[in-house]
């Protein structure tokens, strides 16, 4: 939605109060954890999938053994903010390409890609060279990796993006002035 | 509200979910999801093409194969050349507000699908209720094309009852060998059930348990509609086509017998009703937060100067509602 859009919510809110959540600007940040590849084991995910829970956030863990079709798929019907990558095989290379580049295929830059796993520190800068927002290796707090998310959302977490971009704070501000 | 009045991104987004682009269904039901200030503009334009789908509840113990049945029904639908949503709820953690939705990892075989869209969602403890939120879901998938609508939920409690009430045919799933008899009776959820399925009907304790239900299901007072018991083992698919048999059966005997008109009108008023009582108490509390009555009400609760009743009656005077 453009901004200028945002004065016809104010007025529409005057004669006609919408039905909003009061809580509606501190809704969830919605994260899939997925495990691309074939490494067989899952105990990181499966602790940064139950953090980032604990840290107020929707987590939708998709298991082991997904190919990057079966993770931009479940991160476009789930509609995330986020994704995080855990890779132990060493096929990164392979896989994060593959995924970025779907996720371009469908319009969804916005969401904020982090990996995390066995990930050689020389190749960090490649891969974020791929637009991965950063490679959280073994040590790093599930503190440091909410945080981050936190922090590099897209800003409205998801309520206006691409073609609806631009207004979610405006509506909500001119909804409650319409009050 | 005529759709001159809505925002043009708005309303391209709604056409193209009503079109079936996924990307759009995933930003509507975003929207629905979280009361977007949009949210009642976007249901405005999708509410007249809603009613068509076939809503199926399913609920059960956690562990009882919900998310698995649901897996094995979208491939036998997607076989009947059916297009499937699917609504996968989990509980939110009440402490932090965060939850771990995993339903989908037993519905992964789907992914390559166009015709299955799979949604999960958190019960979060919205103003208005987890069936609130779920049966706007609902609707964008049912306005966007999808033949048959899952609902899969998390199996406890009375939010468990008014979701599965928002379904045509509700689906309870039961287990051998979980838990004592008295279980079943406490369960609300038996009472609205339309379909019982036994699943992993392969372990010990299913002619028991079945016996058990049907004994149950004796006790209740007789209903035109027969309440059949299904044997399925999901994990192998086993008893699925049988299990759809069931449930075409029950959408018939629904429209023909007037019930299914009956139940739609229930819930529609069910549904304005709550719409009506969230609406009232988001007022008074938009205008009791900022003109700071409420927390003088609150005061006198504290001293006992007011019981509970005065006090509501005196916030809903101030408020002149």
């Amino acid at each position: 939605m453009s901004q200028q859009s945002a004065p016809t919510a104010g007025d529409q809110g005057q004669n006609q109060p919408e039905m909003v959540s009061e809580n509606f600007r501190e809704r969830p940040i919605r994260v899939l954890i997925a495990k691309p590849g074939l490494d067989g084991h899952d105990r990181g995910a499966k602790v940064v999938t139950r953090g980032l829970r604990d840290a107020g956030m929707e987590v939708i863990y998709t298991g082991l053994h997904q190919t990057p079709e079966m993770i931009v798929e479940a991160a476009l019907q789930e509609d995330v903010d986020a994704i995080g990558l855990s890779i132990l095989s060493g096929a990164h290379n392979v896989l994060f390409p593959r995924i970025m580049k779907l996720l371009k295929e469908n319009q969804m830059e916005d969401v904020l890609v982090f990996a995390g796993g066995i990930i050689p520190p020389e190749e960090e800068p490649q891969i974020r060279a791929l637009g991965i927002g950063a490679v959280f290796g073994p040590g790093t707090t599930i503190e440091d990796t909410a945080n981050f998310i936190r922090q590099n959302v897209r800003p409205d977490a998801g309520l206006a993006s691409g073609e609806t971009s631009g207004g979610s704070e405006t509506w909500v501000d001119a909804g409650d002035k319409g009050q | 509200m005529t759709t001159s009045q809505i925002d043009p991104a708005l309303l391209d987004l709604a056409r193209r979910g009503l079109t079936g682009e996924r990307r759009a269904i995933a930003r509507l039901i975003t929207f629905v999801e979280n009361r977007s200030p949009a949210a009642p503009a976007l249901m405005h334009e999708l509410t007249p093409h809603t009613g068509r789908a076939h809503v199926i509840g399913i609920t059960g113990a956690p562990g009882s194969g919900k998310s698995t049945l649901t897996n094995e029904l979208i491939k036998e639908y997607r076989r009947q050349d059916k297009t499937v949503g699917v609504v996968a709820v989990d509980p939110t953690s009440t402490l932090t507000g965060g939850a771990v939705l995993g339903d989908r990892i037993r519905m992964l075989e789907n992914y390559q699908d166009a015709g299955v869209f799979i949604r999960s969602m958190a019960t979060r403890g919205q103003l208005g209720g987890l069936a609130a939120m779920t049966n706007d879901v609902v609707r964008v998938l049912d306005a966007c094309g999808k033949d048959i609508i899952i609902v899969e939920t998390v199996g406890v409690g009375q939010d468990e009852v008014d979701v599965a009430k928002a379904a045509h045919t509700t689906i309870l799933v039961e287990v051998p060998g979980m838990g004592d008899d008295i279980q079943a009776i406490k369960a609300g959820v038996l009472e609205i059930a339309d379909l019982l399925v036994i699943n992993k009907a392969d372990r010990e304790g299913v002619e028991k348990l079945d016996l058990y239900l049907k004994a149950m299901l004796n006790l209740a007072p007789r209903k035109p509609w027969r309440v059949p018991i299904l044997k399925t083992i999901a994990a192998q698919g086993a008893g699925i086509p049988e299990l759809t048999r069931k449930i075409d059966e029950h959408l018939a005997f629904l429209k023909s017998s007037g019930e299914y008109e009956k139940r739609e009108r229930a819930r529609l008023r069910d549904e304005l009703l709550s719409r009506v009582r969230e609406e009232i108490s988001r007022r008074i509390l938009r205008r009791e937060l900022q003109a700071g009555g409420l927390a003088e009400l609150v005061n006198q609760l504290e001293n006992r100067q007011l019981d509970l009743n005065e006090a509501a009656l005196q916030l809903l005077a101030q408020t002149r509602l």
